[in-house]
């Protein structure tokens, strides 16, 4: 019966027969119609999907070493391919560096950000679901570590750690260590108001074990929710470890964009105008975290039905 | 048979949990096999409390329940509480809350196989699941593969008694399960309650609603501030309602051919001021000077299975009087 009605309907002339299909059904379909129709999503995906292919192609098709000296430095880009965003002061392929350094960048991301949410949401449903001491013990953590800054932490660490120590996946553990109070905080939230539902009462009722009622009747309540958080972890992820690299608490090792940056800054190349040596990593963080955030909000209008615009 | 034993629920409030607030206060009854006894109180009454305590959603502040003489607090572990919720199941309140709405309704079904029949056959679940649909004039063609908004609430709430008899069934606890529902539907659903009780199943029907409980139970507890103030048997109570809160109870039923003010005429004032206290002239050295002794006695047996408690509703320790 839909599919007639449909066909003959898709104009909009009736928009009761729209609304026919089995609701779970549409709320399935709705998610990629609103998805389909919604620019800042597929902005900020098409982005993201070409920043995405430079970080995991670029260096396979460019296999300069991001550190080998090509020849004399300076160079301007230039149509040739050997030098396509030009040299730095030390004679350094430019995008070598930007590919490689993207790849380091979103390797951050998704580390931190993916270690950032786990930890969150661990702490979160264990100390909304459990409540009592286990919840005060976890909220008292989450709230100091939420007050300590960061960057005075990393200082410490940074003066103490071996340098052998200090490379990209470091970075990523701590920035993934330090990024997860609010999100801990928010799903407390959503956790607490959720247990105390019904459904979650008859699955105790059903002999299921915690583990499982938080894995399969809480948690699935606020999927959206949780896939957000990993969005803006990621690109707080980034951003954080750009700054980091960026006033020279970095990886010793390796290159990112932000470590890009710090070098520019250094040589002088901002006085000196050898714009090709800091344009492109900045416009790569902007790029990246710019059109995270922009999804972050694409999303939530895409799963928010109040939030739709129609 | 499932026993209450002096059961009180006491919650921590105030900062640094100073204050006690006593939601359930001494409560003692039974539930036998086969048999109804509903539990009827207003708002806040802890009667909710009472039931939750018998499924051990809420832990049990003092006293003990008991299900065939073992103690209810103690059966501790998956392997010992997944036994007990094999006889011990609860049907809710809210037919539409009861369900995870992202999920199919006949989810509850597959809980119940995956923890208690994990080995079993899809074709036997299936007719098992089938034969306990029709106990509960369900069609399964028509509940089965459908998401809970695409169901009535008493399509939902006998889905859930449903799931309840594909165990082994021997207590349920029905937490208000009629009061959402519309008057044509309610019927099917306490006739399936009668039905549960032939097959002996022991009911605590749990319920706000005075000619709900008369309708069904065989025995009565009327609960006030979490405590007792009248139980018995069904016909005793209601017959002859001795606790005044008990009589303002019944007088304020509404009643389908009467006008308001003509039943107001008829009773008169329910509650009989300076008549005597029934409790305290049987135990008048009971919670003397507002102090209650644990072993005191909590109600007065005033005819067989009849019982009241102590008389004086203004009395803000009323519960700790009558408890």
């Amino acid at each position: 019966m839909t599919a007639a009605t449909q066909s003959t309907t898709t104009d909009g002339a009736d928009p009761s027969a729209v609304a026919t299909p089995g609701p779970a059904k549409r709320a399935r379909g709705d998610v990629l119609f609103f998805a389909l129709r919604s620019k800042k999503f597929l902005i900020s995906v098409s982005i993201l999907t070409v920043l995405a292919l430079v970080a995991i192609f670029g260096p396979i098709i460019d296999s300069t070493d991001p550190y080998a000296q090509l020849g004399f430095p300076f160079q301007p880009p230039s149509g040739d391919p050997g030098s396509l965003f030009g040299t730095d002061y030390f004679g350094n392929d430019v995008f070598a560096q930007f590919a490689n350094g993207l790849r380091a960048t979103f390797f951050v991301g998704f580390l931190g950000g993916g270690l950032g949410a786990l930890i969150g949401m661990v702490v979160g449903f264990v100390g909304g679901y459990i409540g009592g001491w286990v919840d005060e013990v976890l909220a008292v953590f989450t709230n100091i570590l939420l007050v300590i800054p960061t960057l005075a932490v990393l200082l410490v660490i940074a003066s103490y750690l071996p340098s052998e120590l200090r490379g990209v996946p470091f970075e990523a553990i701590f920035i993934g260590l330090t990024s997860w109070p609010w999100a801990a905080r928010a799903i407390r939230a959503q956790t607490f108001s959720l247990r105390s539902r019904d459904f979650v009462d008859l699955a105790k009722l059903s002999g299921r074990r915690s583990w499982k009622i938080i894995a399969f009747e809480i948690a699935p309540n606020m999927s959206s929710y949780l896939f957000l958080t990993f969005i803006l972890l990621f690109g707080g992820a980034i951003l954080i470890g750009a700054s980091l690299d960026f006033i020279g608490l970095g990886p010793h090792d390796g290159i990112t964009l932000g470590l890009m940056m710090y070098n520019a800054v250094a040589w002088g190349a901002l006085t000196l105008g050898w714009w090709w040596w800091f344009i492109p990593p900045g416009i790569g963080i902007m790029a990246a975290v710019g059109s995270l955030y922009v999804m972050n909000v694409g999303l939530d209008e895409i799963f928010n039905p109040k939030l739709r615009e129609m | 048979m499932l026993s209450l034993n002096r059961v009180s629920k006491v919650y921590k409030v105030g900062t640094f949990g100073g204050k006690d607030l006593v939601a359930v206060r001494d409560c003692t009854f039974d539930v036998s096999p086969g048999e109804c006894v509903s539990l009827i109180g207003e708002s806040g009454s802890g009667k909710t409390t009472v039931g939750k305590m018998v499924l051990k959603l809420i832990s049990i502040s003092k006293g003990s329940i008991t299900y065939d003489g073992a103690d209810v607090a103690s059966v501790k572990g998956g392997g010992d509480v997944k036994s007990y919720y094999g006889h011990v199941q609860g049907v809710f309140q809210d037919p539409f809350s009861s369900y995870n709405p992202i999920f199919k309704a006949d989810r509850v079904f597959d809980l119940i196989r995956r923890e208690y029949f994990p080995g079993m056959a899809a074709a036997e679940w299936r007719d098992k699941v089938e034969a306990a649909l029709r106990s509960v004039t369900l069609d399964p063609s028509q509940v089965l593969g459908k998401y809970p908004h695409q169901l009535s609430g008493g399509q939902l709430q006998r889905l859930l008694v449903a799931r309840a008899l594909l165990l082994d069934l021997k207590i349920l606890v029905a937490d208000e399960i009629i009061s959402m529902l519309d008057a044509s539907t309610r019927i099917d659903v306490l006739n399936l309650l009668a039905d549960l009780k032939s097959r002996g199943v022991g009911i605590l029907f749990v319920t706000h609603d005075l000619s709900l409980g008369n309708y069904i139970s065989e025995r009565t507890v009327i609960l006030r501030r979490g405590s007792i103030v009248e139980m018995g048997a069904t016909d005793k109570v209601f017959g002859q309602p001795t606790h005044p809160y008990t009589r303002m109870l019944i007088s304020s039923v509404p009643q389908l051919h009467k006008k308001w003010s003509q039943i107001e005429a008829e009773i008169g004032d329910p509650v009989v001021k300076g008549a005597s206290c029934l409790f305290h002239d049987a135990y008048p050295t009971a919670g003397k000077n507002g102090i209650y002794a644990p072993t005191d006695p909590t109600l007065v047996k005033i005819e067989d299975d009849h019982f009241v408690g102590c008389f004086d509703l203004d009395n803000e320790k009323v519960g700790i009087l009558a408890a």
